[in-house]
């Protein structure tokens, strides 16, 4: 899930159109830019789907660290060819985003001076290769989790860009399984490489869904609104089953002692994430939450002459065209 | 906002014999880069043979409240579909 803890915002608009605007919603109708909404509702979108926006720009450092680096020319067009579709699905976002009266430098300047959040999985490192491998497994896996519902959301523009995002994003999660496949039939060395990934990336994904249940303040009005489909809980089991069977197929271990099949509820048993470190990397103190941020308003600042040169030359042609008429 | 590059709406034709259709948009600085935007955003697995982009700020759209205005007066216009009219079988295909 690319966006956790998502802050719902409170509405002071009159109880009947609320009223009629959540009947639409129950109706199953799609809520448009210039259609009324309640302003809670479109100020918890922004956020949401703003960091959701970010977290797939800010997501693409942690892999692109590894393009120079990939083992094979083949793996690194592969890699490429991911990270570019990442930097095409925060495009896609911010669009959405940008329907409800946001404006996209404003969404860039709330990422960089930190007044938004990006999902805190990116804020771990990328150490091997194998971490290649884990990422497209777990990371996309936990990420497509949460977006094949969400191609259900009431609001259209951002259900519309969650179902090209989901069209791509299988190829996300098969392409860093096969690097897992690969890694765990090769030496021992490779396989040691591979369970030294699974160890780092198993609790980082878990807590890609967000606070349990029972501590997440916000969903109850954001699953109302059809802002969210499913709670943290629901989606971390559905993930954890689905995961486990794959890990066992490569011959790899989940670094979970707790670990157990549960005839009864029909899924796993499993150990929380420390939670106290999951709050810790939110607030800004994960291992390369400094780095990640430092690279975004890096490249921002030092895009600048582009951006500005190119607002420039466009404007210029634009005069030498009015001027020859 | 500040010196913002412009909003462009993208429309693609997924195959020939289809219409243009509405797939998103994108900032760029004009028509042209708008046009190499697209194609990298919009049309990254064969999505497309052709791609139109339109600023965003000349479209003109209609409103939600116009919905009654617009649309209802054609609900009570039955007799524009050829299912209103009931002819005889014997009269043959039709």
């Amino acid at each position: 899930m690319y966006a956790q803890m998502v802050k719902s915002e409170s509405t002071q608009d009159a109880p009947e159109k609320l009223a009629a605007f959540q009947a639409r919603i129950d109706a199953g109708e799609k809520i448009e830019p210039k259609d009324w909404m309640p302003e809670g509702y479109r100020k918890t979108l922004i956020r949401q789907i703003g960091q959701h926006a970010h977290s797939e720009i800010v997501g693409q450092l942690p892999e692109g660290n590894w393009i120079t680096r990939a083992p094979t020319l083949e793996r690194k067009a592969i890699l490429l060819a991911k990270v570019q579709d990442e930097a095409g699905h925060g495009l896609y976002l911010y669009c959405a985003a940008e329907t409800l009266a946001v404006s996209r430098d404003e969404l860039t300047e709330m990422l960089l001076d930190g007044r938004m959040k990006y999902s805190s999985i990116f804020n771990y490192p990328t150490l091997t290769w194998a971490d290649m491998g884990a990422v497209g497994w777990l990371v996309d896996g936990a990420a497509i989790m949460n977006q094949v519902p969400l191609q259900r959301t009431s609001y259209g523009p951002y259900s519309r860009a969650m179902i090209r995002i989901c069209k791509e994003e299988s190829f996300h999660q098969r392409q860093g399984y096969h690097i897992m496949m690969k890694m765990a039939q090769g030496t021992p060395a490779q396989k040691k490489m591979a369970q030294d990934a699974l160890n780092r990336f198993w609790y980082p994904s878990l807590m890609m869904f967000g606070p349990s249940d029972k501590d997440s303040v916000h969903s109850a009005q954001s699953m109302k609104w059809k802002i969210k489909m499913n709670t943290n809980d629901e989606l971390r089991q559905k993930f954890v089953d689905q995961t486990v069977p794959q890990a066992e197929f490569l011959g790899l271990t989940v670094p979970d002692d707790t670990l157990r099949w549960n005839e009864d509820k029909g899924g796993y048993d499993f150990a929380e994430p420390d939670w106290s470190e999951f709050f810790d990397v939110i607030q800004g103190n994960g291992p390369c939450n400094t780095e990640r941020l430092a690279a975004r308003n890096k490249a921002w600042d030092e895009g600048a002459w582009v951006r500005e040169g190119l607002m420039a030359h466009a404007a210029k042609k634009r005069a030498a065209k009015l001027a020859a008429e | 906002m500040k010196n913002e590059w412009p909003l462009w709406e993208v429309f693609i034709r997924g195959q020939h014999g289809l219409n243009h259709r509405h797939v998103g948009s994108l900032h760029a600085p004009d028509a042209e880069m708008a046009l190499k935007n697209a194609r990298d955003v919009y049309t990254r697995r064969n999505e497309g043979v052709s791609i139109w982009v339109v600023e965003a700020a000349h479209i003109t759209a209609s409103s939600p409240s116009d919905k009654g205005p617009l649309y209802e007066p054609s609900e009570s216009k039955v007799y524009r579909h050829p299912t209103f009219f009931d002819i005889p079988d014997e009269a043959g295909h039709m």
